[in-house]
């Protein structure tokens, strides 16, 4: 029965996937072009990627009971950084990633730190983070900065048959390990208890500390990694790439969007990485159809309400296999809305 | 001067409320809502040692008549915060009531009232709609609020085509940068001011009404609430329509002192949330004083203040604020957990007490009570 429950989660949000891909498919017919042609395909799953790989580290932090608001300026950071260490030679690559993947680490590690031992809630920590960041960003680069190695740029065109680029392979790969390190080890099981009830869990004789670090810092290395892509395609460093792309509420807005529980606990990968895709074929569709790039906003508002209206009503009495029988239902359906705001509140 | 004294209830004895005035004071000046009293008032001596003329009265009412707008707005965010929620989409409605302001109003002098109407219920609907999603549609507040705020902001933008336009008639402007002539000691008193100081009031007022004790009760834990016989809904929907309407008298103010752009109140949400934080008000609902909210607003415009006269280059502000916001709440966060803690001399609670939990009920925790 559990098993029905939670393939729905998922399955519904892929339905509404289904849904726009159809949708979008007729409106981009209707512009006299194909949406299943080989360039558009490529476009889309190319746009998945970058906010693909943030979502999937924002969805580990949401789980555990966290909120990350620094990413667009992590991946700001990381793009200058990478940029300015590879300084356009092909020689510099491994310094600078191992470089810039190492920094977003620290920056996550600090971030993990606040939220697990100091008791700030993931919200302000984060927000704070941020701001140091774009802080010192503003402050030490003005304008694009260093230069991409061609043979990073080349990973940026390359894919497999024509079809597939190899930012959404990446994706995929990231994808699958997170979801096996959340299903099948100890550290993921440990996500899932401390964001479902950070205090039970640690009366269980977990030790909240180190999930929520880990979290943290697989979410920054993850926008770490997000911002090597956009510099492959890019070709330079941007300290305002990251604020641009409104990388922090997007992601978030995808995750609950696959049909995680904003409060934590509840959720997965795959539903995140639908979630992505519905923004992407959107965005998609909205730049055949040249729709007014304000306009696009309106239109991306509407749709993150409406498709979350549509399930969000339903979730709140679905949970994990894991938790199945262990709380009861009544109180999920009293409680599960109205408590969104309240994750990981420091006890 | 905390939260306790606001929200003491006659007939029973909370702990914070024994003992004289001056003792309750200093009890409640450890609690994060008072200490954003102490710490604005550092950070006022602070810009006092560096700028002496901030200190003489007519600089000050100025300085307190910029700040107007983002006080208020803070004031508008502690009724949804403090009921559990978020509201992002502040800044978009700032924007929202600006451009409508240039657009609607333009050189007729007739329209300045009709306008205010429009905004104010402009400002309700936005509101009503953030609520309604939350509650009834049952979409996190996060999610709503930030759809209203991506769906407004784009409109206002699509309908402007990102650019200043329209110019509203003076004499609206003045209610944003006039004030009161010729007033003994602080020469001119600001209208931006009085709004704010009719809003702490009213703020003050519904807080202590039932309205402002359910929406407390309610953020501290819905369920209980709601089997006490609250109508949670309808109770959240207030909070967010209080929230949008505070945006719309911050953007009515800030047409006078910024004038009409979309992109005016950019950014206000997270100021004003900040400044709800360094108020000591707690993320996810139940705890927290309304003057705490607008006091922290007014720390954190200090410490711009400051740092503009240190001289730091305005770069580093951002540095400086996420530094100051983290180790206040880190602070605070240490405060409440402490408060929360049964003390060795009262007698023992049910044992449940010294176990605050999050997610579920949460027995032994009062409104107010820290």
């Amino acid at each position: 029965m559990t098993r029905a429950t939670r393939l729905d989660s998922t399955a519904l949000i892929y339905l509404v996937l289904v849904a726009v891909v159809a949708v979008s498919a007729v409106l981009t017919g209707v512009e006299g072009r194909n949406f299943f042609s080989q360039g558009n395909v490529w476009a889309v799953l190319t746009a998945m990627s970058v906010l693909g790989l943030i979502a999937i580290g924002q969805t580990l932090v949401i789980l555990v009971g966290s909120l990350d608001l620094s990413v667009p300026y992590v991946v700001s950071l990381a793009t200058v950084i990478a940029a300015g260490g590879m300084k356009g030679l092909d020689g510099n690559i491994p310094a600078a990633v191992v470089n810039t993947l190492a920094l977003c680490a620290v920056i996550g590690l600090v971030m993990g730190l606040l939220v697990s031992l100091l008791h700030v809630h993931g919200f302000i920590a984060s927000l704070g983070i941020g701001l140091v960041v774009s802080g010192y960003l503003g402050t030490n680069y003005q304008g694009s900065h260093g230069a991409a190695a061609p043979d990073l740029r080349l990973l940026g065109r390359s894919g497999i048959a024509g079809w597939i680029p190899t930012a959404f392979v990446i994706l995929l790969v990231c994808a699958v390990l997170v979801t096996l390190m959340l299903r099948h080890t100890r550290l993921g099981h440990h996500v899932y208890a401390i964001g479902g009830n950070r205090d039970v869990a640690r009366m269980s004789g977990v030790r909240t500390a180190l999930p929520v670090v880990a979290a943290h810092v697989l979410c920054s290395v993850l926008a770490g990694v997000a911002a090597l892509l956009l510099l492959s395609r890019t070709g330079v460093g941007s300290p305002t790439i990251g604020s641009q792309g409104r990388y922090d509420l997007l992601s978030i807005a995808a995750v609950v969007l696959g049909g995680t529980l904003l409060a934590g606990g509840k959720g997965s990968v795959v539903g995140t990485i639908g979630g992505v895709a519905i923004f992407a074929v959107l965005d998609n569709v909205m730049g055949v159809m040249q729709v007014n790039p304000f306009l696009k906003d309106f239109v991306r508002g509407l749709v993150i309400v409406l498709a979350v209206a549509v399930y969000a009503r339903r979730s709140v009495v679905r949970r994990p296999p894991r938790f199945g029988a262990s709380r009861p239902a009544v109180l999920d359906v009293v409680t599960g809305p109205s408590r969104a705001g309240r994750k990981g509140e420091s006890a | 001067m905390s939260a306790t004294t606001a929200q003491g209830r006659p007939g029973r004895t909370l702990p914070l409320t024994d003992g004289s005035l001056p003792r309750r004071l200093v009890r409640g000046a450890v609690t994060p809502g008072g200490a954003v009293f102490i710490l604005a008032a550092i950070l006022f001596v602070a810009v006092l040692s560096a700028n002496p003329s901030f200190g003489e009265p007519p600089q000050l009412i100025r300085f307190i008549g910029r700040t107007a707008p983002i006080a208020i707005a803070a004031m508008g965010q502690y009724y949804v915060i403090v009921s559990g929620e978020f509201d992002l989409s502040m800044g978009a409605v700032i924007a929202t009531q600006v451009v409508i302001a240039g657009n609607y109003i333009g050189d007729d002098e007739g329209r300045v009232l009709p306008a205010l109407v429009l905004m104010l219920v402009i400002g309700a609907l936005v509101g009503l709609v953030n609520g309604l999603g939350t509650t009834l549609l049952r979409v996190p507040s996060f999610i709503v609020t930030l759809g209203t705020m991506l769906a407004l902001g784009g409109l206002v933008r699509f309908l402007t085509g990102g650019a200043a336009t329209g110019n509203p008639v003076d004499s609206f402007r003045e209610i944003g940068r006039g004030g009161i002539q010729d007033v003994p000691v602080v020469e001119v008193l600001p209208y931006p001011v009085i709004v704010l100081v009719l809003v702490m009031v009213g703020g003050v007022w519904l807080m202590r009404s039932p309205f402002g004790r359910t929406i407390i009760a309610t953020g501290d834990n819905p369920d209980a609430a709601a089997l006490a016989g609250a109508h949670v809904w309808w109770v959240k929907t207030r909070a967010f329509m209080l929230s949008s309407l505070s945006a719309t008298v911050a953007g009515i103010l800030l047409v006078g002192y910024a004038g009409v752009h979309p992109s005016v109140g950019a950014g206000y949400e997270f100021q004003a949330i900040t400044a709800v934080v360094l108020g000591g008000v707690v993320l996810g609902g139940g705890r927290g004083w309304i003057l705490s909210a607008a006091a922290g607003a007014f720390a954190l415009e200090l410490l711009f203040s400051f740092l503009n006269f240190q001289e730091i280059e305005s770069t580093w502000r951002p540095t400086v604020q996420g530094v100051i916001i983290i180790l206040a709440v880190a602070a605070a966060g240490r405060a409440w957990s402490l408060g929360r803690r049964p003390s060795k001399s009262s007698p023992p609670a049910p044992p449940a007490a010294s176990a605050p939990s999050p997610t579920t009920a949460r027995p032994g925790t009062e409104t107010g009570e820290i």
